[in-house]
């Protein structure tokens, strides 16, 4: 067994999420948003595969759930990538603050 | 026809109805409606009368309301008190509804004049008739509606609108007595009903601190309707009205709805010793206060206002001093001649366009017919024997001797001489002497004018002779015929009163005669004499400064402090809630700006509160 205790790994996970939120909230490239919440997710991970090794009932389904979480995730980014392309193509820009079209 | 004796305040009713449906297109042909109905009344007030001379009284309930156990009920009654005052009231109605017809001639609301004196006349009948004093209330202050609307007839005119809210007001506060004083009543008795009231006074139910302030307060109601000091300025001001309203309302009829009161509700004020002295103390003051003011006023109607709220003392005088069949008989005869001058006095402005009598004089000539008249009138006020005011007053000032209170009764002779004078001198003033004002167009007035003066004239004299120490007490024998409540019929004193009385009249005449027509002492003797003593009666004793300075000013002083109230504290504490709402909204409004980082930043911080919350709370709220 590593030294390493479980709150370790959550408070990684915690500082991870964190930062992913704080970019996610505030940065005006609209690809930097995007890699902020693939940051976030790789937190939730990291919380997953802590859980299924150190957690009150220690269990493979954690891991192969963090599996999913990452084959999700690659779908997500691709079609993520894919609108931001068609935006850009659309608008000439990725700042953020220019797709307001969700008010009115 | 006592028993359909509730038709009779129901034709003015009708009058009022109609004429406000279809006067305006009836114009001057609804005088006739008026006095068509109104004369109805008349002669079912007077059958009425005549039955109840013989027949016992009569009266007529129903049940209104049932709360609890007490039965509020409605009705009529018609006993001697009241069937007298039935036919003063619509008689008096009656002759001023023919009256008004040549004195408001042509007058573009004439059609509102005549329901206005329908509404008023329905309200005074109604009034007389109540069995009980919650009924009599309700119809108490629809008098005083009616009297507010007459007032101020010519709204048009400032003075008008004033005096008629005035008069509202002032008898308003009288009102807030009177309803103190009926609520107690029923508290203490249980019931409005007139008969169950005396029966427990009689009894002894109500214990005599709680009679007296109970009488007292009542008594103020009728010092506010009847204009006794010191809520009688708003008489004086009242004749800002057209004249026949003056002669019917602040004259003979609802002006004598205080002593009405008191006359009905006397077994009461008899009960209570100083409920009656005040009373008398009260009328006595108010005779003299009001005729010393008569003595100086140069408008021809407001001599008379003063001379009637002087008369007015005298009725509460003679309640006061237990003499409630001398009260009730000066009531009915100054109701017959005070209208007789009030209408004549009418004849006399509608000839010569002023009310101040320095400018009339010597309208004897030019106005034969309403010169007699108003003579007549006078003479019958002044108290001079044969005529009727000499018969009444008489009555007063031998019950306010034969009381035992000398004060008082050299108050009544004072006023007496003052009536006698100031009635003169108005007199001599308007009739004789030399032409002051411009009298060119001056003629007599149309014969639908004179008549119902010369009716009243006539009733001026003989109505006092059914009630006299030469031909019997027919009067008082009927209306204290089969009851003890009310007192004697008729007080026995000493004969040296009635002399003294006639002496008193006669001085007041002579010196009135010696000033103003013979002028052999000059009308400046007593204005520059005593020109301080001149100065407060002419301004009739500062009473309207006063009330304005005190009253009047007090009440703006509080009714600034509460503006200021409710404009900074509950506006600003409203105002304040709304401006914080807006706030919350404007707030939220901003937020909400279609980017989706503001939305996913808002989400955050929910979810962030949320998570606090249940960390501190274990999940619960409150």
């Amino acid at each position: 067994m590593s030294g390493v205790p479980l709150s370790a790994y959550l408070v990684l996970a915690l500082i991870l999420f964190c930062i992913g939120l704080y970019g996610a909230l505030t940065k005006r490239n609209t690809v930097i948003v995007l890699i902020c919440i693939e940051l976030m997710l790789n937190a939730v991970n990291i919380n997953l595969v802590a859980f299924s090794k150190f957690g009150i009932a220690p269990s493979i389904t954690g891991q192969v759930f963090s599996l999913f979480t990452i084959t999700v995730a690659a779908a997500e980014a691709a079609v993520g990538l894919a609108i931001l392309i068609a935006l850009y193509r659309n608008r000439r820009t990725v700042n953020i603050d220019e797709m307001n079209t969700l008010k009115n | 026809m006592m028993e359909n004796a509730w038709i009779i305040p129901l034709f003015p009713l009708i009058s009022f109805i109609l004429l406000l449906l279809v006067g305006k297109r009836m114009k001057q042909s609804s005088a006739h409606l008026g006095i068509t109905l109104i004369g109805l009344s008349l002669i079912f007030s007077l059958t009425a009368l005549w039955e109840r001379f013989s027949a016992p009284t009569f009266k007529a309930t129903f049940d209104w309301l049932q709360i609890g156990d007490v039965v509020l009920t409605a009705g009529y009654e018609v006993n001697q008190l009241n069937a007298l005052m039935l036919v003063v009231v619509s008689l008096v109605s009656l002759l001023v509804h023919i009256y008004s017809k040549g004195y408001m001639h042509g007058d573009d609301r004439f059609h509102v004049f005549y329901a206005y004196l329908g509404l008023f006349t329905f309200a005074m009948l109604a009034l007389v008739m109540s069995p009980n004093l919650l009924q009599l209330y309700i119809f108490w202050e629809l008098v005083g509606v009616g009297s507010f609307l007459l007032i101020g007839f010519y709204f048009y005119k400032n003075e008008a609108k004033a005096a008629a809210k005035k008069a509202f007001i002032m008898t308003r506060i009288g009102d807030v007595g009177l309803f103190i004083g009926i609520i107690l009543l029923f508290w203490q008795v249980g019931s409005f009903e007139y008969d169950v009231i005396f029966d427990a006074v009689n009894a002894g139910a109500i214990s005599a601190g709680m009679l007296t302030l109970i009488a007292i307060l009542i008594f103020i109601g009728a010092m506010g309707k009847s204009g006794q000091f010191p809520l009688h300025s708003w008489l004086p001001d009242a004749m800002e009205g057209p004249t026949p309203v003056s002669a019917l309302i602040h004259a003979a009829t609802m002006v004598a709805a205080g002593v009405y009161l008191v006359a009905s509700l006397f077994p009461l004020f008899n009960a209570s010793e100083t409920a009656l002295m005040t009373v008398a103390i009260v009328g006595a003051f108010t005779a003299i206060f009001a005729a010393s003011i008569g003595l100086v006023q140069k408008d021809i109607k407001r001599v008379l206002a003063y001379s009637t709220v002087s008369q007015l003392g005298f009725m509460m005088l003679a309640l006061g001093s237990a003499g409630y069949v001398a009260g009730v008989f000066h009531l009915t005869t100054h109701a017959f001649f005070k209208a007789l001058l009030f209408l004549a006095a009418g004849s006399v402005i509608h000839a010569v366009h002023t009310q101040n009598i320095d400018e009339m004089g010597g309208l004897w000539k030019k106005m034969r017919t309403t010169g007699i008249l108003f003579l007549i009138g006078t003479l019958a006020i002044t108290g001079v024997p044969l005529f009727s005011g000499f018969f009444s007053k008489e009555e007063i000032l031998l019950a306010a001797w034969v009381n035992g209170n000398p004060f008082l009764f050299l108050l009544a002779l004072i006023a007496a001489f003052f009536t006698a004078f100031y009635m003169f001198r108005l007199f001599f003033l308007v009739f004789t002497g030399d032409a002051r004002g411009d009298q060119r167009h001056v003629h007599e007035s149309p014969s639908v004018m004179t008549i119902p003066m010369i009716v009243l004239g006539v009733l001026a004299v003989v109505a006092g002779y059914m009630n006299t120490p030469w031909f019997g007490h027919f009067l008082g024998d009927w209306l204290t015929e089969g009851t003890t409540l009310y007192g004697p019929s008729h007080i026995e004193g000493p004969k040296w009163i009635m002399t003294a009385a006639i002496l008193v009249s006669i001085a007041g005449i002579g010196f009135a005669y010696l000033i103003y027509f013979r002028r052999s002492i000059a009308r400046e003797t007593f204005s520059q004499g005593a020109p301080h003593l001149y100065s407060i009666l002419r301004n009739k004793y500062f009473v309207d400064e006063i009330y304005n300075m005190t009253f009047v000013y007090g009440t703006r002083v509080i009714s600034l402090f509460l503006k200021y109230i409710d404009e900074f504290l509950v506006h600003g504490t409203m105002k304040g809630i709304a401006a914080a709402s807006q706030q919350i909204g404007r707030l939220g409004a901003k937020v909400q700006n279609g980017q989706t980082q503001t939305y996913g930043a808002v989400a955050f911080v929910g979810l962030a509160i949320l998570i606090i919350i249940f960390v501190f709370t274990g999940g619960y709220i409150g």
